[in-house]
């Protein structure tokens, strides 16, 4: 889909909320349900970029590290994609506490998702640096490179621009999984949602607009890595021959 | 810290509370991949699905499963019927995954040359007789691996179903956890179990995708 | 004329499993020498240009480097395998240019000159910058300084390749095939930088090719390799004039009909 049919995407829906916002059985339930988008946007974006920060660094950790380095990186993968981000999200909320370590719940919400994120990111990011062409590399020895300037001025960057779109798919599974944070008490879309629907027992409404919104945040994630998929491949005119 | 004598005595507890995991996983792949292959076909067979269906597998892809979970169990009391927990919440998995599903088996089908359409047409064969005998049986042994991502999938999520209570390992790792005050080594008990789960599952999938593309010898 | 030569492949042998690439390869390069190498493919003659480079590892063997030991290095009067340090150090005399260019892509001609000279040799970006508009003049391309290499002919690509080697300031640059990617009628204009490079500066160059016109009539010396070992070399005066060896004689009346 093209960028356009996003953003016109995009603007029907808030449109659409925005009319059912004047409608009576939609109007209660709206500032309340936005409140809690809030909380779930913070929450995706500081758990996006721990995700980014985490799949970065395992990836490189497994491509180049030393032995017991790519053994972490493995273990940390393994470990989070092996189990479901319930799973996780329960275990750092009730038993770190029993190893005296207290997080706010909120810490804990962006720290289980980041790292579930990032251990799926880390396939996409050794995927995407793996596939810079060889030559690159060759041309980048023959400049007398250290790896680190290597990797940093010519590889990684490369990597980048290939690394978005999966990334934005990820991002969107974060954006889907910000809804398990309101089984450990915190306020978010979901726990509105939920809290709404228990006092007013109004399904229909609310969870429409929940959705709705759901729909938008996640067509706006779209739309910010399709942008910076377009800024990031300038002059590189990817499949374009002269 | 760790208690290996609580660990093993609650082993038991968990290990029932596994079965009703296993149950809901796989009454929900059977509703997933049988609701998957449905929307599939209808897109084929009925072209004018095609539209409603995309935008209802959109909508279900991009909003969160335990939305849809809470959406289910309680619609229908608005309705007048009453679900139990189980059935909402394995009713909401099957619907989430029919919708992955079907893209597992719209990409199947599309792989499918044209040219085997061509073929059927021109040998009379029915719709029916088509699909059953020449087209599904090309169509789904590629995708087979696919399906099986999304079998651990499902299994996998099978703990959002505590939300609504159902009494499968994560809410029944909770309920021990609330009452003995040691949530330590039921959670982390769960997650071993989902982890092992796991490893196992995915080694059989390679193992599956192995065996269905040996080259038969000429 | 100095007698250590500048380049030295002391007994190389390099092996692909049960498969020998080169053979105790002995080949000496002297200071400012202009050698031409050709031969059948597989013959082991990039591998000679990638092993110099450090692009591929050694099995047997010493390369020399102006007297210093590139793939090992002296410990109490032994040679031993040398580590990475050792090699960036000896690797700083070498430039590259390569078949398929591997221009990098996300930066301009300009860029792709001054990057390495700016991270690895500390030179400071304006420094940096007017050395390469230097020599991207040299090649014939300041007009296309701020140009991507995706909005480049693969002729025009390669010379910036060749602008980005130099500015490194090798004392031996190595060409592998850098022609045989290209259209034919773009072919001249990197063979004329090429002979430019020559004439002008006193660079050590060994270039693996299959423009024997250009190897006649540029090159000190031609290296005919065949199943890992130099079959014959010489004067090209010589060479293509009194091939002595049979299968010299075959493989240049194979090239010659191919026109």
């Amino acid at each position: 889909m093209g960028i356009r049919t996003l953003i016109v995407m995009l603007v029907a829906s808030v449109v659409i909320i925005a009319i059912l916002a004047t409608q009576e059985t939609y109007r209660i339930f709206v500032p309340g349900l936005l409140e809690g988008a809030l909380l779930t946007a913070k929450i995706t974006v500081l758990g996006a970029l721990l995700a980014v920060a985490m799949g970065v660094l395992a990836a490189l950790g497994k491509l180049y590290g030393p032995a017991p380095v790519r053994w972490l990186a493995n273990i940390y993968i393994e470990i989070f994609r092996g189990t479901s981000a319930l799973v996780q999200l329960f275990w750092l909320f009730f038993v770190l506490p029993q190893f005296g370590i207290n997080l706010e719940a909120f810490t804990v919400a962006v720290l289980a998702l980041g790292l579930n994120i990032g251990a799926y990111g880390a396939e996409c990011a050794r995927g995407a640096i793996t596939s810079v062409a060889r030559g690159q590399w060759e041309a980048a020895t023959a400049l007398n490179m250290t790896r680190f300037q290597m990797l940093r001025r010519i590889i990684l960057p490369q990597a980048f621009i290939a690394m978005i779109p999966p990334w934005g798919n990820l991002f969107i599974e974060l954006l889907k999984s910000t809804a398990l944070v309101s089984l450990i008490t915190l306020s978010d879309l979901a726990f509105k949602a939920q809290q709404m629907n228990q006092t007013t027992m109004k399904t229909i409404p609310i969870f429409t607009l929940v959705l709705l919104i759901y729909l938008a945040m996640s067509l706006v994630i779209t739309i910010a890595m399709r942008y910076l998929e377009q800024r990031a491949s300038r002059g590189l005119a990817r499949g374009r021959t002269v | 810290m760790w208690d290996w004598a609580f660990a093993f005595e609650i082993l038991p507890i968990l290990a029932h509370a596994a079965i009703i995991s296993i149950e809901a996983t796989l009454v929900g792949f059977v509703l997933a991949a049988g609701l998957g292959l449905v929307l599939a076909l209808a897109r084929i067979a009925f072209p004018w699905t095609a539209w409603p269906i995309s935008v209802l597998v959109e909508l279900i892809r991009s909003t969160p499963l335990l939305i849809q979970i809470f959406f289910l169990y309680f619609v229908f009391p608005s309705f007048g019927i009453t679900l139990d927990a189980f059935t909402a919440g394995v009713l909401a998995l099957g619907i989430h995954y029919a919708a992955y599903c079907s893209e597992v088996y719209r990409a199947g089908f599309d792989n499918i040359h044209r040219g085997q359409w061509e073929a059927s047409i021109a040998l009379n064969l029915s719709a029916w007789t088509t699909f059953r005998d020449i087209i599904i049986p090309q169509a789904i042994p590629p995708i087979v691996p696919a399906l099986g991502n999304y079998l651990v999938a499902l299994f996998k999520e099978t703990p959002l179903l505590s939300a609504i209570a159902v009494l499968e390992l994560m809410q029944t790792a909770k309920i021990i956890g609330s009452e003995t005050f040691r949530y330590t080594e039921p959670i982390t008990l769960v997650g071993l179990f989902f982890l092992a789960m796991s490893l196992v599952s995915a080694s059989l999938i390679r193992a599956a995708e192995r065996y269905l593309n040996r080259r038969p010898a000429r | 004329m100095t007698d250590k030569p500048m380049v030295r492949f002391d007994k190389v042998s390099k092996r692909y499993g049960p498969l020998t690439v080169l053979d105790s390869l002995e080949l000496d390069v002297m200071k400012g020498e202009k050698v031409a190498i050709i031969g059948p493919s597989g013959s082991g003659k990039t591998t000679v240009l990638r092993m110099l480079m450090t692009l591929e590892a050694i099995d047997d063997g010493v390369i020399w480097v102006e007297g210093s030991p590139l793939t090992h290095m002296e410990r109490n009067g032994q040679l031993v395998r040398a580590d990475q340090a050792h090699i960036r150090k000896i690797r700083a005399k070498i430039g590259m240019v390569f078949q398929s260019f591997n221009l990098f892509p996300h930066m301009t001609a300009m860029k792709n000159c001054i990057e390495a000279p700016v991270t690895v040799l500390g030179m400071k970006k304006a420094e940096a910058e007017a050395r390469a508009a230097e020599l991207l003049d040299m090649v014939g391309l300041s007009q296309k300084k701020e140009h991507y290499p995706s909005q480049l002919s693969g002729g025009q690509q390669q010379r910036v390749a060749i602008a980005r080697a130099l500015a490194m300031r090798p004392k031996i640059m190595l060409f592998d095939e850098v022609t045989s990617a290209l259209d034919p009628e773009l072919v001249g204009e990197v063979l004329q930088v090429i002979r430019k490079l020559g004439s002008e500066h006193d660079l050590t160059m060994l270039m693996v090719t299959h423009q024997m016109g250009f190897a006649k009539e540029f090159a000190d010396r031609i290296c005919f390799f065949y199943q890992g070992k130099i079959c014959e070399q010489g004067h090209p005066k010589e060479f293509f004039g009194n091939p002595k060896n049979e299968r010299t004689r075959q493989f240049l009346h194979a090239v010659l009909e191919a026109g």
